[in-house]
């Protein structure tokens, strides 16, 4: 009887297994949709026909995060009809032996272009050799290939101008309000990773220049969890004695928000600590709407547009491209004091985060 | 002077001794930065519109619950079946998972409106606890799998299971109802509320019935448990729904701490928190007769340690090495072979002592 038991609440779940398994399915259904389609007539039939259709190859890591999904959208609305091109979307959903495999199927294809967005950084030099001597070019968005040089171009975010676009619009923003002593504190994302390091370094560059009291700064792993239990600690640590809090990622922010309310500190907008985040999804900028958030840097997920007009076009026109390509990333502020900051000696704009501006964030 | 003696032969002495030895760490660095001695003691009342309750020990109780309620589970597991759940912290992260789920419906991914009633949400989150435990502990005590392998399985599955039930999305919960079980009852943290219910419940079944005794017999010698009438399968079986369910317990509260549900994250590598927990509590991973105080004073020992990391102010790049060298003491104080020379020199000094006084007679 009790192993009856036992057995009949393994095949429960068994069965709850595959009932998750169905939505998660349909949720992929429309990404991949228009994929599908393209992929019948992306046969070696139709490309020498259609002579002046640029043939695309995508192989995507994965759908873990909303970021992902604008990155993968933003193929879609580039790489389309409207625009002379067809693509062919491989979802790798972080195998990297998939995403080989998409490579080597796009060489078998014969498309134009490859653009990858490869889940590790080493183990490439093979794939990309056979790609090489197909005389397919390959971009590689997002993040880095570090084994091999056999690609075009690299399009991605520069994680330290981010950081250094924060210290910049600090120092602006601390002048203007007439904040005369900074004594920062910094969560910092997952130890080790890109964005992690980019974003510390090219902080700091501006808090050394500007002799900034940098109190703390430890890792809240990019999680609100982590966010929340840094922050506790700091506030038990610093009480009073901090008026910046710099948060590498959004869900750290939302963490060290819950924080300092528990602790009665006051953050924002009218509040007495300065909060500052990266990435901008659009729940952080509903925060900075709001004004609880003084600041949010973006990190771009929209490769396509760039891939587009700095690599494709420029060699279709028979130009060569730069091997490493920043993508422009736009400094949501919550106050409309200053209009614009300047970065490595770029002007650059900031955004106030109106309802316009929400309503048109694809993520 | 023989109670003393008596609790310094007592299997919890030296856990005792562990965390008020990482305490002390914190009052030698905070007298060394000229703050009062008192300093990492100190509780005191936040002055935000609702005050609650500030202060290190607080963040320890506070933070250490989900591996407290954790340890509950895999001190029975290691008594029972002289092995260790490595599931729990995915089995956390699943029910985290279905719980936000439950409690958005079709608002997911993200809600300030519960579309349920939070019972029920809570509910889920534990049922699919005790359906994993189930899952866990039929492989161990019916097929008779290594439970190491066994629970392998969900180990690697379970989280991935939440993330299908997530859509691949962090589900928001952005409720107050739901935020309480990781907030705060009036001044009181919610998860020290429900860790020392879970361990009252535990340690009053575990007293008051003949089940602590069953499992301890069983982890001795099933097949003599066996023959001596117990139905060695059945208890250890329990043992695992039990854990199962301490883990849907955590992850409810972990997900409700963030109010979301974030299946990458939740309960990341709290199985190994949750075994260390065991073992500094002085008991035998190779099964058998368990402390289950000692357990729980490991699993607040490890958040001690974590909290004078971030008193400390150490870069977070080197934590891990600091964490380590105090781990390495602790569970080395307390190896068999260093014990018996600590027994040793004891008997040594009794020793002469007790030769002159037969002398002296």
């Amino acid at each position: 009887m009790k192993k009856f038991l036992a057995l009949a609440l393994a095949l429960v779940m068994v069965f709850a297994l595959a009932a998750c398994g169905e939505p998660a399915t349909e949720e992929t259904t429309p990404a991949t949709e228009p994929a599908g389609e393209e992929t019948t007539p992306a046969g070696e039939e139709t490309t020498p026909a259609e002579g002046d259709t640029i043939l695309v190859g995508f192989a995507q890591v994965g759908h873990e995060s909303d970021w992902r999904t604008a990155s993968t959208q933003s193929a879609y609305d580039v790489f389309n009809a409207d625009n002379g091109y067809e693509m062919v979307f491989v979802d790798a959903d972080q195998d990297v032996q998939k995403q080989i495999e998409a490579l080597r199927n796009f060489i078998q294809q014969g498309v134009d272009y490859i653009i990858l967005d490869p889940i590790q950084a080493t183990g490439w030099d093979q794939v990309l050799t056979e790609c090489e001597e197909a005389g397919i070019p390959v971009i590689i968005i997002d993040r880095t290939v570090d084994d091999s040089d056999k690609y075009i171009s690299w399009v991605g975010s520069d994680f330290t101008t981010e950081g250094v676009a924060a210290g910049e619009w600090l120092k602006a923003y601390a002048e203007a309000k007439n904040i005369e002593e900074l004594n920062i504190l910094v969560i910092e994302g997952s130890v080790g990773a890109s964005a992690t390091l980019g974003r510390t370094e090219g902080f700091k560059q501006v808090a050394d220049r500007e002799g900034w009291n940098i109190i703390a700064s430890q890792s809240g792993d990019f999680t609100e969890a982590g966010g929340q239990e840094v922050m506790e600690s700091y506030c038990q640590s610093y009480a009073g004695q901090f008026n910046v809090v710099i948060c590498q990622n959004d869900n750290e922010a939302y963490g060290a928000i819950t924080a300092m309310d528990n602790a009665g500190v006051t953050y924002g907008v009218d509040g007495d600590v300065i909060l500052v985040s990266f990435d901008a999804a659009k729940t952080a900028l509903g925060l900075v709407q709001e004004g609880k958030l003084n600041a949010c840097f973006e990190c771009n997920p929209l490769a396509a547009p760039f891939v587009d007009e700095d690599v494709i076009q420029v060699m279709e026109a028979g130009g060569t491209p730069e091997k490493e390509i920043y993508m422009t990333e736009t400094w949501f502020v919550a106050e409309d004091i200053l209009e614009s900051i300047t970065v490595n000696g770029e002007e650059m704009p900031l955004v106030q985060v109106t309802d316009e501006v929400l309503a048109g964030r694809a993520y | 002077m023989n109670a003393l003696k008596k609790f310094t032969r007592s299997q919890l002495f030296m856990p005792v001794v562990c965390v008020v030895l990482v305490l002390l760490i914190n009052v030698v660095y905070d007298v060394a930065q000229g703050r009062p001695f008192y300093e990492f003691f100190r509780i005191y009342l936040s002055d935000a519109a609702e005050p609650v309750l500030q202060g290190r020990l607080i963040s320890i109780l506070n933070r250490g619950s989900e591996v407290a309620i954790l340890a509950i589970g895999m001190t029975l597991v290691v008594s029972a079946s002289a092995g260790t759940d490595i599931s729990v912290g995915s089995v956390m992260s699943l029910c985290a998972c279905v719980c936000c789920t439950v409690l958005a419906g079709d608002m997911a991914p993200q809600t300030t409106e519960l579309a349920v009633p939070l019972i029920v949400g809570i509910l889920a989150g534990l049922v699919v606890g005790c359906l994993c435990g189930a899952f866990n502990g039929f492989l161990v005590a019916n097929l008779n799998i290594q439970p190491m392998v066994a629970t392998l399985i969900l180990y690697s599955a379970a989280r991935a299971i939440g993330l299908l039930v997530n859509h691949d999305f962090i589900i928001y919960v952005r409720n107050d109802t739901f935020a309480v079980l990781g907030g705060y009852v009036g001044p009181v943290p919610t998860p020290i509320i429900i860790a020392a219910a879970c361990i009252l419940i535990a340690l009053v079944v575990l007293k008051k019935t003949a089940l602590g005794m069953y499992i301890q017999s069983v982890g001795i010698n099933r097949k003599a448990s066996r023959i001596a009438g117990l139905n060695s399968t059945l208890i250890i079986f329990v043992c695992y729904l039990i854990c199962g369910l301490c883990a849907g317990m955590s992850g409810v509260v972990a997900s409700s701490r963030i109010t979301s549900a974030d299946p990458a994250a939740i309960g990341l590598t709290f199985e190994m928190d949750a075994i260390l927990a065991v073992a500094i509590g002085g008991n035998s991973l190779g099964g058998g007769k368990f402390n289950l105080a000692g357990s729980i004073i490991g699993a607040y020992t490890i958040q001690a340690i974590t909290t004078t990391m971030y008193n400390l102010g150490i870069s977070s790049a080197v934590t891990p090495v600091f964490k380590a060298v105090i781990i390495i003491v602790i569970v080395v104080v307390q190896a068999p072979p260093v014990k018996a020379y600590f027994a040793r020199r004891r008997a040594a000094r009794a020793l002469p002592t007790a030769k002159k006084e037969a002398a002296s007679v």
